[in-house]
């Protein structure tokens, strides 16, 4: 899986460029959750290798000249045809015990509060939303059904019994 | 000196390199949900590229916004995946004309 290696590199740079908290969020998000979810879905599947793999020619010279076109065209824009500004290129040097989990925190807590509450319920729309898309009705699970619970009189579930009292000594 | 121009070309690399894969693969649905996650970390470098250039921390901000929402799509695409698989048999993209009429 190259694309966890992808990952790791990723978040290697972060560091190098004092972006810590990002770098360790993308390790353990993407790295731990995401590729995790992606190897069960390839393990679970166990789809035939030989159907999915080969096929690669008929597209291979559109893709890698798109490819190549975008790459040659991105590469003017940043080394050519850049600002001074951007050219300089350093990076802004951080003061002394500065904090880069604390200085994002301190930003996102106060001024995109609101958009971090949306994320949160974003966040909950994907469990619910595959939940409920994987969930399938297998026979013998046992389901509450909740009008007939409600419905329910206490006759039918309960029965008076008559006795005669017996006499005690 | 490694510098900002570094960071935007390997994103620039990055970002082309999921396109080709998108391209170029017609039969594994499970390789183009990957190529999309690879062009959200390219975007994902040049936020935090110019970020830590104009010394603003916004752009981390909205990094760990794409990071969520990224995690997300995941989520349901693997879900759309495994229902899909279950119905069809197959992951393959060529195959995947129901709604052709």
């Amino acid at each position: 899986m190259f694309l966890v290696l992808a990952f790791f590199e990723s978040a290697m740079l972060w560091l190098l460029i004092e972006a810590e908290f990002l770098a360790i969020v993308l390790v353990l998000v993407y790295v731990g959750a995401v590729m995790v979810l992606f190897l069960f879905v390839v393990m679970m599947l166990d789809i035939e290798v030989e159907r999915t793999e080969g096929g690669y020619t008929r597209y291979l010279p559109l893709g890698l000249v798109i490819a190549g076109l975008m790459v040659i065209e991105l590469m003017q824009i940043i080394w050519w045809r850049s600002s001074a500004d951007v050219a300089s290129g350093g990076f802004v040097a951080t003061p002394d015990g500065y904090s880069n989990t604390e200085a994002l925190g301190a930003v996102l807590y106060t001024e995109h509060v609101y958009a971090f509450e949306i994320a949160a319920v974003i966040l909950l729309l994907a469990i619910v939303a595959a939940i409920t898309l994987t969930m399938r009705k297998r026979p013998g699970l046992k389901l509450q059904n909740i009008s007939e619970q409600v419905a329910v009189k206490a006759a039918d579930r309960l029965r008076i019994v008559k006795m005669d009292t017996e006499d005690w000594e | 000196m490694i510098g900002l121009q570094h960071y935007l070309t390997l994103a620039a690399i990055l970002f082309s390199m999921s396109i080709a894969g998108i391209f170029i693969n017609r039969r594994n649905l499970i390789l183009l949900l990957m190529c999309i996650e690879l062009m959200l970390l390219a975007v994902n470098f040049n936020f935090i590229a110019f970020s830590r250039h104009l010394g603003d921390e916004t752009g981390q901000v909205f990094v760990f916004f794409i990071l969520t929402v990224a995690a997300a799509e995941a989520a349901i695409g693997l879900a759309i995946l495994v229902v899909l698989f279950r119905n069809r048999r197959s992951i393959n993209v060529q195959e995947l004309d129901l709604l052709k009429g």
